[in-house]
């Protein structure tokens, strides 16, 4: 089991005011599988997401990555599962502007430090990324930095891939390859996908689907 | 509408307080330490030109000979011509513990200067007694109240008379008592002319062809002209202050703007014309200005209330000019400040109203190109700076003089610091690829994407680590040559000063019988030499002299050449300003003329010097006092020697002291001179800090979608604070780098263009590296301190700030 979610609570607190995202969800994804989360805006999915990063803390109920329990991790321990484990793929491509594509490309398979030059050529021509290897995030179209972003998240080979709506910001035909790319390379690698999306269509090429409204599995 | 519009531009600043209080801390600092030294200019000048007042010299023309002084009968002849001149004897005279300038005047009829004419309007306790009293032996001297106090009522002599007329450092006696305490009983000074538009009487030029006439404005701004480098000098450090501050309030009128992008878009789309706009951005500047400026200026006269002092000290001793009273508020550099400030905003924020002039109405709030937009700025912007550099030293190849000087180091200075960003993107380069790993690479390509916005700190540091090295060399340069002058110059191991010629002598007698002790005296006498003021100094030839004597060029055999009176020696000054060399004939009056044997170093001192054999100096002008004298004994006997002089002649202890004790209050001196220097340049420093702070603090906002990403990959935030303060280290060490160099140069300027040019003399240059090495780490620390607070900031940010990038909504 690569992700296991199992009845997770998350409540943020406005002024004296208490209000409850996650109201005891449970899930779970296998290695190879993908997992669509849909759901109204505020429902609560993005959260969810952040909590299987292991980029927010949960109030109760317990997440494991790979084995691993997130309640029993320090911010370090939080860090290296990020390094090695888990990927991220977000709306807003997130690519650091001051690298050219390749070092972004590289960077988190090199923080993790299992970088694999082969993999990484490999995910360099799948994604056509080579003529954009020396130019800057800056420099490329919307579809472009999305494929970069999924190559900086693959070169990981990570146990899980969390992508929160990839295609949000790209056209028809640019989302349509880049989740195409994204569901072939997952194949290969046998990385299972959580991914929060608005798209029915998107929902519909995943294995399974889930729907969350006002915080718990609908 | 314009209201409306202008409350939404407005509303920014509560968003962003933090920028609003850099903006107005910038500007409140730049303008308080231009206003400061304003204001201390100010004061002096307006002692100047209040003393210069009070002693009439600007009210009448004066007649001045060329070389020497004017003979009795010259002065005899105008008067039989009818020209109505009125004579004047001026000198050195020491009253007490202090030397003081004696004016003497012809008391029977004075000349119309304030201190006789104002007598009924000024209260009893400043009026300056009864003139009859000072015509009549032992006569009377009139002192500026304080003085007089110091100087307390003596036993014999003139008697002493307190006046808030006289200036401080100046005192007034009857022509006759002047002549004789100046020993000078055929000379004139100079000539006060009342009544300069005689059409009936014949010129001048023909009865006494030997003078010259001098204007009662050039007379009267002499002081000021002397001291002139010196306020040339601090108003050179307030503008580099200025341009500091300014650095400040650009970076952040400029992040004002990018924020605000947004804004704008949205105001125009609904229909507020662009041209309101920038008049609203404009009037937005001028209001945050105004509010700064006042600040500024309340800063400004506390700092120069606190300076003052040593100005005062500094200028006293330099240039015995003395700057009195306390600070007051004057429109002059209020004025000054206000202006500065409204204009120093104005050209900090033209670049940002320009932009926002030719912004596209649908033009995203953050779009892409931004760091080609920079790399082609700092391209621009180091073009700029080579262009300056080019033109700073053309300006020094083809002009002279201290305007020349401060424009080389002006553009010098500006071209480096606009070359900065270039250069400090090209080292972050070349650093980048000795980076191993990942997180190595990322921090030197996100240190140089941090460049832009950083940059205008950096130049601000750049320029305030440069004057820091530059002045630092140059005071130490000098004090390093002038303590191994001062050893050379200071070779007697005791100096004595006695009160009367007759004791003189009974001194030099009695030392003449100490078994291994001789007096050196100490003799000069003061004329003119083309219309300044020389004094020439007779000396005995004695090995002390020919050992230590701080030789800078001299002929063959020139201590041969000054026993024999063949030879006379000049100090630099001199030297330099009329261009003298070793070999060259000096005329000293129209019957004294002597051939210059060599030069020699004579710091801290404006005017010019010579020194030539006691013989020569006694054969030519009337007997000097004989006061005075350097004893050489062996050192250990030194104490013993000094406990007999005072059992013998019971002098008092301040009449005698040791080599020691006379060189540590030369240094003293010293010291204070460059108080205010160094306190400028202390706050110049604190003032980059306080740039790069502001610069981090409000880049932070823009950090986030830096760091967010590598947060996610694994990066805690804990390490990326680190590394945010490794940033500023690495940031603020390359800098330091570039302005040492900087600094050097800036140095070799001040020691052989601006000292040269200012007081005279030219100083080799030292160098010293542990100073570098301190101040290296204290630009280091200002950096980490700097980047402290954000970094504790980052540090413990929550998760879901972070998260809220990838939302988004940063």
């Amino acid at each position: 089991m690569v992700l296991k979610i199992s009845d997770v609570t998350k409540s943020y607190t406005s002024g004296a005011t208490e209000m409850p995202i996650l109201r005891g969800v449970s899930l779970e994804l296998e290695a190879g599988t993908s997992l669509a989360l849909t759901g109204d805006s505020g429902s609560g999915k993005s959260t969810l997401l952040h909590l299987a990063a292991a980029l927010e803390d949960f109030d109760s109920g317990e997440i494991s990555v790979s084995g691993t329990l997130l309640s029993g991790l320090d911010e370090a321990g939080r860090a290296a599962l990020r390094r090695r484990q888990v990927s991220l793929v977000f709306q807003q491509f997130n690519l650091i502007p001051s690298l050219s594509v390749g070092s972004n490309l590289s960077l988190h398979a090199r923080l993790g430090q299992c970088r694999d030059r082969t993999w990484e050529q490999q995910l360099v021509d799948r994604l056509g990324l080579a003529p954009l290897l020396d130019r800057f995030p800056e420099q490329l179209s919307g579809g472009q930095q999305q494929r970069v972003a999924i190559g900086r998240a693959m070169a990981l080979r990570p146990a899980l891939l969390l992508a929160d709506e990839p295609t949000g910001n790209l056209d028809e035909t640019s989302s349509e390859a880049v989740l195409g790319l994204m569901l072939d390379l997952l194949r290969d690698s046998r990385t299972a996908l959580f991914m929060v999306t608005h798209s029915r269509a998107i929902a519909d090429r995943l294995d399974r689907q889930m729907r969350l409204s006002n915080g718990l599995v609908a | 509408m314009i209201w409306a519009a202008f409350s939404a531009l407005l509303s920014h600043w509560r968003r962003h307080p933090f920028q609003l209080l850099a903006i107005v801390a910038g500007l409140a600092l730049s303008t308080g330490l231009w206003s400061a030294v304003q204001a201390i200019n100010a004061e002096a000048r307006a002692s100047y030109a209040r003393a210069a007042a009070q002693l009439g010299q600007a009210q009448a023309d004066h007649l001045v000979a060329e070389d020497g002084d004017i003979p009795l009968q010259t002065y005899v002849a105008l008067r039989r011509a009818g020209w109505q001149v009125a004579p004047v004897v001026e000198g050195r005279l020491r009253l007490g513990a202090q030397w003081l300038d004696l004016m003497g005047i012809d008391l029977l009829n004075p000349p119309p200067l304030p201190l006789f004419l104002d007598d009924q309007e000024r209260p009893a306790a400043e009026a300056p007694g009864d003139i009859a009293q000072s015509l009549l032996p032992p006569g009377q001297i009139f002192l500026h109240p304080e003085m007089a106090a110091d100087i307390g009522q003596p036993a014999d002599g003139p008697g002493i008379i307190a006046s808030a007329a006289v200036p401080r450092g100046v005192a007034i006696a009857d022509i006759a008592l002047a002549s004789r305490l100046l020993q000078r009983p055929d000379g004139l000074s100079r000539l006060i002319l009342l009544s300069p538009e005689a059409q009936d009487l014949p010129p001048i030029d023909s009865i006494a062809p030997g003078l010259r006439r001098i204007a009662a404005r050039e007379a009267a701004g002499a002081t000021e002209r002397l001291t002139d480098s010196f306020h040339l000098n601090l108003t050179a450090f307030g503008l580099l202050s200025f341009a500091v501050g300014l650095f400040i309030v650009q970076g952040s009128v400029g992040l004002a703007l990018e924020q605000r992008r947004g804004l704008f878009r949205t105001l125009r789309s609904l229909g507020v014309p662009l041209s309101t706009l920038v008049a609203l951005l404009a009037a937005e500047l001028v209001l945050i200005a105004l509010c700064a400026a006042l600040a500024g200026l309340v800063l400004g006269y506390a700092v120069a209330a606190a300076l003052l002092p040593d100005v005062s000290a500094t200028l006293s001793g330099l240039y015995g000019a003395s700057v009195e009273g306390s600070l007051t508020l004057r429109p002059g550099w209020i004025l000054s400040g206000l202006i500065m400030a409204l204009a120093g905003s104005l050209v900090a924020g033209a670049r940002a109203i320009h932009r926002l002039w030719r912004l596209p109405i649908l033009r995203a709030p953050a779009t892409g190109a931004r760091g080609q937009q920079a790399r082609r700025g700092f391209h621009l912007a180091a073009l700029a700076g080579l262009g300056l550099l080019v033109a700073a030293a053309a300006t020094l190849a083809l002009f002279e003089g201290l305007l020349a000087g401060f424009a080389f180091l002006g553009g010098l200075m500006l071209g480096v610091a606009l070359l900065l960003p270039m250069l400090l993107s090209t080292m972050l380069t070349l650093g980048a690829k000795t980076a191993r790993g990942a997180v190595s690479e990322w921090l030197w390509a996100d240190t140089r994407a941090q460049l832009p916005g950083l940059s205008l700190a950096l130049m601000a540091l750049l320029l305030a680590l440069a004057a820091n090295v530059g002045v630092g060399t140059m005071v130490s340069s000098f004090r390093l040559t002038f303590t191994g002058w001062l050893d050379q110059r200071l070779a007697a191991e005791i100096y004595v000063t006695v009160d009367s010629d007759d004791t003189g002598a009974a001194f030099s007698r009695w030392i003449a019988a100490q078994p291994g002790a001789r007096a050196l005296p100490i003799r000069w006498h003061e004329l003119r030499h083309r219309n300044a003021p020389l004094r020439i100094y007779g000396i005995l030839d004695d090995a002390t002299y020919r050992r230590h004597w701080p030789l800078l060029e001299a002929m063959p055999g020139v201590w041969d050449r000054v026993a024999d009176g063949s030879g006379v020696l000049i100090n630099e000054q001199l030297a330099r300003r009329h261009g003298y060399e070793p070999g060259d004939i000096l005329i000293l009056s129209p019957a004294w003329q002597m051939t210059v044997a060599g030069i020699y170093s004579d710091y801290g001192n404006p005017n010019g010097q010579a020194i030539v054999a006691m013989p020569m100096l006694l054969a030519q002008v009337p007997p000097p006092p004989n006061r005075q004298f350097g004893i050489r004994t062996p050192a250990d006997e030194t104490e013993t020697l000094m406990l007999r002089m005072r059992d013998e002649f019971g002098l008092p202890r301040d009449s005698i002291a040791d080599q020691a004790s006379i060189k540590a209050r030369s240094l003293a001196v010293f010291e204070r001179t460059f108080v205010v220097t160094e306190a400028l340049n202390v706050l110049t420093l604190g003032v980059a800090g306080f740039a790069m702070l502001t610069s981090l603090l409000t880049l932070w906002g823009q950090r986030l979608p830096h760091l967010a990403p590598i947060w996610a990959m694994g990066v805690t935030r804990a390490r990326l604070a680190r590394l945010d303060i490794l940033r500023s280290l690495l940031l603020a060490g390359l800098t330091a780098c570039l302005a040492l160099p900087l600094g050097l140069a800036l140095a070799w300027t001040l020691l052989a263009v601006i000292n040269v040019e200012a007081f005279g003399w030219k100083l080799p240059m030292f160098l010293f590296p542990l100073d570098w090495l301190r101040l290296f780490l204290l630009a280091l620390l200002a950096a980490a301190l700097a980047a402290l607070i954000p970094a504790r900031r980052l540090a413990r940010l929550s998760p879901s700030d972070l998260l809220k990038v990838f939302a988004n909504e940063k």
